[in-house]
């Protein structure tokens, strides 16, 4: 009758620490604190666009591969309210310039996730059940959206101006620390805590998570699932916009292809960390940027092919990902 | 005088895909009963309960509890009605804790705490792994966690699909055990099972199903009372089964 006691399973955790330490003794340290800061802070970009789009599969098993229009929203509308706050964000004030990027932000998030309420109501509903027909009516999302893109915005690239305080980097270690990344690396972790907390500790997350595990169950327990997917859709996509804005910002230029780009790199993202966790989001994106950052400086020509490689050699070791989560 | 019915099915038919399983079932379940649903592997037993809890649609007939037609409701809005169903899967949640599954069963997220003594008194070793992962029981303790999950709150009715299914005796009586003092509540259950002695233990009532129909219905006492009744309808004695 006694149940075997599971043990708690430590190897993913190991995973991070392990390619930080085993990439130290390749290069000088300042080098490696400028390339380890420099992929946490690209992890956290990753993160925020990817953890949306494994919520999305893991409660709803919806493979949306429109997931990167909620990229390009969110750039693109930036690209319009930082233009708006253009004083604020070349003011010689850290608050102010923190104040223009806090509201992109905020009008990126609530952009995306009204556009991406609609979408789940007009054309996610429809195809609920069916991946090959989310697959069609998400790709020519994808495909309708950046067409809207540029009727809206125009074909051409927009520069996206970086707030003025954020363009330097300041020493430390020895090492040149952008200022823009430590601020992707703080709402990273911000948004991820928040994450954690939501789903740990209030009732909302306790039925996500149940719904991720079993959607048929948590409707017989009386919880009308179709309300909790919508949910999970509108703050998906607005995590996608903020993502957006986040990786627009870095880049500087904004173009209608930004978030179609990324969607590769996000699908590796959230294999690696097994479908459906935010935690196995988190620690796979912060995984994949370290390894970029590391095996572009040591050698640029495999940079290109790193992540399908690094994607390849945890599936082999965890084929349903670091952080797998249970099906029924 | 017979107790009034609280769940009614009338020529109830379900096809899942193109198959037809359920060709006109028709069952009722008396208020303050245990009524058992008994028949072979295939015959409809568990396409009826998922059938009465909206997961699969019933595409003609009609199914009504407490007197309010459910036939079209959705499963959450069938639930919220009093009905607690515990599937053949159990339906735990692995990743969640013992006390995060039997919240999630409850309508306030707040747990009674006298009743919650009660299924404690039930079955003790849920109280001992309360916050440990409900992934890390075995599936007696499963199926424990199942059947508290169903009673955390009172609900109307129970509705459960073979609980002692791949469990070991000790276990079984266990279940037996706490089913009986379900009933002494006056707590009324419908009972898909398969082991005739913890059927004919439990059983006020007994339908039997084969093919899709309902061929047999009547007290559990007439039917293990005779054998040739026993053999026509399940192919065994449950004298044999004990």
């Amino acid at each position: 009758m006694t149940g075997a006691k599971a043990r708690p399973d430590w190897a993913p955790y190991l995973v991070l620490p392990v390619v930080a330490v085993l990439a130290l003794p390749a290069m000088a340290f300042p080098t490696w604190l400028t390339l380890t800061v420099a992929g946490a802070a690209m992890g956290m970009m990753l993160f925020l666009m990817a953890s949306g789009l494994t919520l999305i599969f893991g409660l709803m098993d919806v493979l949306n591969f429109a997931h990167g229009a909620f990229i390009t929203l969110g750039a693109y509308v930036a690209v319009s309210v930082l233009g708006r706050l253009a004083g604020l964000g070349a003011a010689d004030s850290v608050m102010l310039n923190l104040i223009a990027l806090a509201a992109a932000v905020l009008v990126a998030a609530c952009v995306s996730g009204a556009v991406g309420w609609a979408f789940e109501r007009v054309i996610i509903r429809r195809v609920y059940g069916s991946h090959l027909q989310q697959i069609l009516i998400t790709v020519g999302g994808l495909i309708v959206a950046q067409q809207l893109v540029i009727v809206l915005w125009g074909p051409q690239p927009l520069q996206i101006p970086k707030p003025a305080a954020l363009r330097g980097s300041f020493i430390a270690g020895g090492a040149a620390i952008e200022a823009y990344r430590m601020v992707a690396v703080a709402l990273g972790l911000l948004i991820f805590l928040a994450m954690h907390l939501v789903l740990n500790r209030t009732r909302i997350g306790l039925l996500v998570r149940a719904g991720v595990e079993n959607r048929e169950m948590v409707e017989a327990l009386g919880y009308r699932i179709r309300r909790l997917f919508v949910g999970v859709f509108v703050a998906g996509t607005a995590l996608a916009g903020i993502g957006g804005v986040m990786w627009g910002v870095y880049q500087e230029i904004v173009t209608p292809a930004i978030g179609d780009e990324m969607t590769i790199l996000i699908f590796i993202v959230i294999i690696i960390g097994g479908l459906g966790s935010v935690t196995g989001c988190f620690a796979s994106a912060i995984l994949v940027g370290l390894t970029a950052n590391y095996v572009g400086y040591l050698s640029p020509k495999l940079a290109l092919g790193c992540n399908i490689a690094l994607m390849v050699a945890v599936l082999l070791w965890r084929p349903r990902g670091l952080f797998p989560v249970a099906k029924q | 005088m017979p107790e009034p019915a609280l769940l009614t099915l009338e020529g109830v038919h379900t096809h899942i895909g193109r198959y037809h399983i359920l060709h006109g079932v028709d069952l009722v379940v008396p208020k303050g009963r245990l009524t058992v649903l008994l028949g072979r592997n295939g015959a409809g037993k568990t396409t009826t309960l998922r059938s009465i809890m909206g997961l699969w649609r019933a595409s003609a007939g009609r199914i009504t509890f407490g007197g309010a037609d459910i036939t079209a409701m959705a499963t959450p809005d069938i639930a919220r009605r009093g009905i607690a169903y515990v599937p053949e899967t159990m339906g735990i949640f692995t990743q969640l804790t013992v006390r995060e599954n039997m919240l999630l069963a409850t309508t306030s997220g707040r747990f009674d705490e006298a009743r919650l003594d009660g299924v404690f008194a039930l079955f003790p070793v849920l109280k001992q792994k309360w916050h440990d992962a409900a992934g890390g029981l075995s599936g007696g303790q499963k199926q424990m966690l199942a059947i508290s999950r169903a009673i955390v709150e009172e609900r109307r009715l129970l509705v459960v699909d073979e609980p002692t299914k791949g469990l070991a005796p000790a276990v079984i009586e266990h279940l037996i055990e706490g089913f009986r003092q379900l009933k002494q509540t006056r707590t009324t259950i419908l009972l898909v099972e398969q082991n005739f002695h913890m059927a004919r233990s439990l059983g006020d009532n007994v339908a039997v199903m084969d093919d899709g129909r309902v061929v047999h219905t009547g007290t559990m006492a007439a039917l293990a009372a005779d054998e040739a009744l026993q053999s026509r309808l399940l192919g065994l004695s449950l004298a044999s089964h004990q």
